[in-house]
């Protein structure tokens, strides 16, 4: 299967006209036997002798004082062998620098029905069940605030004091452009309010920890985690010892969706007790402790306001939204950015206002969910230019194709976009849909809807501020002819095991077989932050791709020696390295690494990469740059029953601008699994939450924690879908490749609501589009009222003075105009490049960092 | 000796609330000695160390659990163990022949029908029991087959089609799915 190349990679030029070792090719994953034979390796399947089971001890109450913690029922249990209560691990953690609000356990305060107050080990689970169970905790209650309107009603009791003011955790407001004068150039100003209900990611995988002491203060912890550098983190501020004693080892994740890239408290827990203990300790949390966990899709509330000329071009716009963010800060900081920081990257708006809040709720907290913050802002977008199609005259493809952003240019908010195919991807939707022939004259209760997306190859900056490499990727070859690679990655099911392996692969002309990997470990492998932000692709790939290069470039110095050839002659493809000029004097890989090791020692090699430069320097900048951007467009058709609201997706047609498949089959499996998610989060899902009757102490708790109600779609709910993959190769990425883990979840929600309306003429401005709201919608037209479903108000809330940032159109620097706040000095590279960063840091070129 | 005996037999020492049997499983005798109300699932992850077989939602809601008893699809998760001593149970460890993948393994692995690979035990040993009364399968049949196992990953389409790929196989015919499905559809001009 192996082609020969006609020239060395280096000098391959235009990547379209070379043929790839493997790159382009459907393969199995490198994982695919693993996964079929049930020999993955989860978190849950980590077994060791003497293991002790953990359960935590859940609160009962949305918000309340601890006033005592009486385990002394549960100590006198047999079997039970120790607990830990929130004063034994003071310090606390989180994701963000910005928000480290959460403990192992709670201390003094409990904010959520299912936060953790203490913990519980006994030698089975059942026991460490019955114990937890046993523990008595005394509360005194406080107020609780169980939405947007409620915390910005109740200022005090706070959730927590770090909060922006009151219970609202972040304002934010950013104004790049004349925005007003914008407005006053439009022909169409249209105003909407939307909702999109939160949801839970729902990966089949519970989350599981395993930790070991090796000494009294070492300890190995395996969990089903997408960030195990940034697990290393949180332990070693929690645990407090160094972090050269803690090890994080990522098991294959069972699913994820954003929901394992926080580091999780009872990580924390199980390392602390195994140190307490001296014996392997071991926590698998059930679905409904899942649910409690959560960190999944923000509620958010969304009034937007765009002003449209008469050809459908845009002016201005000005966004508000509210994030009903939960109890602790999590992500959500760089979620409230991202419900507005993508807003520019589609299409061409000149001035754009940018609003934004989120509150501290008493419910589990709200984080990344796939598409992290731009679901939501994306699906308001995407309708509104469907109804000011409507109202132009405009066909809503076509208005779309008026608007697009240019490749190479630099966005009002400070974006730099690269490759866009977006006309591509929408050009190959409106075709195979028939859309031009079928759009607006199909039978009434028949429609199709068109939405369009953008999202990140990968955020452009680490959680945490520094100047290491994002991903690194260390190679380590001998005589036996197998390629070793290390690499901090986590393969969480979207195959990132198979990108580093297949990049490798196609640099070094070998057999994916003849490579091991070993991932996602945090002593043994180079940190790379997580599978999180659509980032492995591109950053591992191109780590991967410079530390093959190099062991290539070694390989070829020793053999060249040896042939008396040319280095740059030499061609590495089907397990052979040969002079290009004459194939049969090729010898094979291994005794060609043999020279090599004879020739310079034990052989290894590394490849780092960290990300251009962005060129926003206004605070807030930070999220939203990315190397690059993937496109995609969809169309979905549905059939609407007029009498009953209840719809059926036909079909989804789903273009995406993917750069480059690197793996045709498995990047395939990338979309076809957005548009599955989208389409749950369109139809059904909702992490939802009641008061429990007054009888029953009124308190907030979680609507459905199970998954027999927590309702997503099964089999029989899928439509047909026809993927059309654009390939726009681009240049920042390894060998042209762009994301498609997140993007193609975008447009599925917006193109639903557009298709109900192309279908009886109902819209409906919220998600997720049950049955019953088109019903209503259909009510309301039939009598004479307006056909439209959807929140009537947007809540009343002063953002405070906003960022005035001019737009690189206006020759702004990308800072902000009035800032107030002292910048923070620092130092990025220019480009992704080791050798341009470190001409940037003798530089000392400037940047700020987002999110304070 | 039967190995029953060799476990329970008289003055056994097996406490009350515990149970002393023989699984047969994948064709091997597993003696365990249980918590009498443990379910098929925690014992054959727990006692018998077989952890292909997974854990969803702790209600038979998901699939994720599914083995087969006497060749019929069972949620393990719901499945008192007492009530399957002696009877032939079947995991995903079981599925291939020798070295070789079972057509439905060949198939989920080549068609990346397995993502996270989490639903996947649960969902082969359904689809496996399908085919062994189904040589031919149509979509329909195979959707409701299937329609008690929750899969986050794949959207589900390219498991129907690596199930229908796998009953060719099995019945030695060539057919394979369209190559659009490898490829990505061809974009229209």
């Amino acid at each position: 299967m192996a082609k020969a190349l006609s020239k060395p990679p280096e000098e391959q030029g235009d990547a379209t006209e070379t043929e790839f070792n493997l790159v382009g090719k459907p393969f199995r994953r490198v994982d695919g036997r693993a996964k079929v034979t049930g020999q993955t390796r989860f978190a849950d399947d980590v077994h060791f002798p003497r293991t002790v089971y953990v359960k935590l001890v859940r609160s009962t109450v949305p918000h309340a004082r601890i006033r005592d913690i009486d385990l002394s029922a549960a100590l006198a249990m047999d079997g039970v062998l120790g607990t830990l209560v929130g004063a034994e691990m003071p310090d606390s953690f989180g994701i963000m620098p910005v928000s480290e609000d959460e403990h192992a356990l709670a201390i003094d305060t409990v904010r959520f029905v299912g936060d953790s107050v203490a913990a519980v080990a006994a030698v089975t689970e059942d026991i460490a069940h019955a114990a937890a169970l046993a523990v008595k905790v005394e509360y005194e209650p406080l107020p609780t605030i169980a939405s947007v309107a409620e915390a910005l009603a109740t200022p005090e009791p706070q959730i927590h004091d770090y909060a922006d003011e009151g219970n609202i955790h972040k304002k934010v407001s950013l104004k790049f452009g004349e925005v007003e004068a914008g407005f006053e150039e439009a022909d169409l100003i249209l105003e909407d309010n939307f909702f999109y209900e939160g949801s839970n990611h729902l990966a089949l995988e519970q989350h599981s920890s395993v930790a070991v002491a090796e000494d009294d203060d070492r300890v190995t912890v395996y969990s089903s985690t997408q960030c195990p550098h940034y697990v290393h983190r949180a332990l070693t501020k929690t645990l407090g010892i160094p972090s050269s004693r803690i090890r994080v080892i990522a098991c294959s994740n069972g699913g994820a969706f954003g929901g394992k890239s926080d580091p999780f408290n009872h990580e924390a827990v199980v390392a602390k007790l195994a140190l307490k203990l001296g014996r392997p300790v071991k926590i698998t949390l059930t679905r409904e402790e899942v649910f409690y966990c959560h960190r999944g899709r923000h509620p958010v509330q969304m009034n937007l306001k765009t002003g449209f000329r008469q050809d459908g071009t845009m002016a201005s716009q000005h966004l508000r939204t509210t994030l009903d963010g939960g109890a602790f800060g999590s992500y959500g900081v760089a979620s409230t950015f991202y419900t507005g920081a993508l807003q520019t990257t589609t299409y061409k708006l000149p001035n754009y206002w940018f609003e934004s809040a989120r509150a501290f709720t008493n419910k589990p907290p709200c984080g990344p969910k796939r598409g992290h913050g731009t679901p939501q802002p994306r699906f308001a977008y995407e309708v509104q230019l469907d109804k000011a199609a409507h109202e132009l005259g405009i066909d809503p493809a076509e208005l779309r194709l008026r608007n697009l952003v240019e490749p190479n240019t630099i966005t009002a908010n400070w974006l730099r976009i690269g490759t866009i195919g977006l006309k591509e991807c929408i050009d190959a939707v409106v075709k195979g849909s028939g859309w031009k022939a079928r759009y607006g004259k199909l039978p009434e209760g028949r429609g199709l809807g068109i939405a369009c997306s953008a999202y990140m190859t990968g955020a452009g900056l680490p959680i945490y501020w520094n100047h290491m490499p994002q991903s690194g990727v260390q190679i380590k070859l001998d005589r036996s002819g197998n390629v070793a690679v290390f690499c901090g990655e986590t393969e969480i099911g979207q195959g990132s095991d198979s990108v580093l392996a297949v990049v490798v692969a196609e640099v070094l002309g070998i057999d994916i077989r003849d490579i091991r990997l070993c991932v996602g470990d945090t002593d043994l492998t180079p940190v790379d932050l997580g599978s999180y932000s659509s980032r492995v692709t591109l950053m591992v790939g191109q780590a991967a791709k410079q530390a093959a290069e190099r062991a290539r470039d070694k390989i070829s110095n020793a053999v060249s020696e040896h042939m008396e050839v040319p280095a740059e002659s030499l061609v590495f493809t089907g397990g052979r390295v040969f002079p290009a000029h004459d194939p049969d004097k090729g010898i094979a890989f291994n005794e060609a690494v043999i020279i090599a090791e004879s020739r310079f020692g034990t052989l290894g090699t590394t490849g780092s990469y960290i990300p251009p430069r962005s060129p926003g320097r206004f605070r807030g900048a930070g999220v939203g740059p990315s190397p690059t951007y993937s496109y995609s467009a969809a169309v979905l058709e549905v059939e609407v029953d007029p009498k009953t609201g209840l719809y059926d997706v036909d079909k989804v047609w789903i273009a995406h601008d993917i750069g480059r498949a690197l793996n045709p089959v498995l990047a395939l499996g990338q979309i076809e699994g957005s548009v599955y998610m989208g389409l749950g989060e369109a139809m059904m899902e909702e992490q939802a939450f009641r008061r429990l009757p007054k009888h029953l102490s009124s308190s907030l708790v979680h609507k459905f924690p199970s998954m027999l109600e927590y309702k997503s779609p099964g089999f029989h709910d899928m439509p047909e879908m026809t993927c059309y993959m654009i390939e726009t190769d681009d240049e920042r990425g390894p060998y042209g490749a762009k994301e498609a883990g997140q993007g193609p979840l975008l447009p599925i929600t917006p193109a639903l609501a557009n298709a109900i309306f192309d279908a009886v003429g109902v819209r409906v401005d919220q998600v997720p589009i049950h049955p019953d709201l088109v019903l209503k919608g259909l009510h309301a037209q039939a009598t004479g009222h307006e056909a439209r479903v959807g929140p009537a108000e947007f809540p009343d809330i002063d953002f405070g003075e906003p960022l005035i940032v001019h737009t690189p159109e206006q020759g702004g620097d990308g800072r902000a105009a009035n800032d107030p706040k002292a910048k923070r000095k620092s130092l990025r590279s220019s480009s992704g490049t080791m050798k341009e960063r470190d001409e940037a840091l003798k530089e000392h070129s400037s940047a700020t960092l987002t999110t304070d | 000796m039967p190995a029953e005996k060799r476990i329970k037999g008289d003055g056994s020492g097996i406490p009350d609330g515990m149970t002393g049997a023989v699984l047969k499983v994948n064709g091997d005798d597993y003696p365990v000695v249980f918590p009498t109300n443990h379910t098929l699932l925690e014992v054959l992850r727990e006692e018998c160390k077989l952890t292909g077989t997974k854990h969803g939602c702790e209600l038979g809601e998901c699939g994720a659990c599914a083995v087969l008893v006497d060749g019929q699809p069972v949620l393990s998760c719901l499945q008192i163990t007492t009530d399957v001593v002696g009877k032939s149970i079947e995991t995903v460890e079981g599925l291939q022949h020798g070295n070789d993948l079972h057509p439905l393994q060949e198939t989920f692995a080549d068609l990346g029908a397995a993502q996270c690979g989490y639903c996947t035990p649960g969902i082969l040993m359904v689809a496996e029991a399908l085919l062994e009364k189904e040589a031919d399968p149509d979509d329909e049949q195979i959707t409701a087959a299937l329609s008690g196992n929750i899969c986050r990953c794949t959207g589900y389409n390219r498991i129907v089609e690596a199930v229908k790929w796998a009953a060719a196989k099995k019945r030695g015919d060539d057919w394979r799915p369209d190559e659009e499905l490898f490829m990505g559809t061809e974009i229209p001009k």
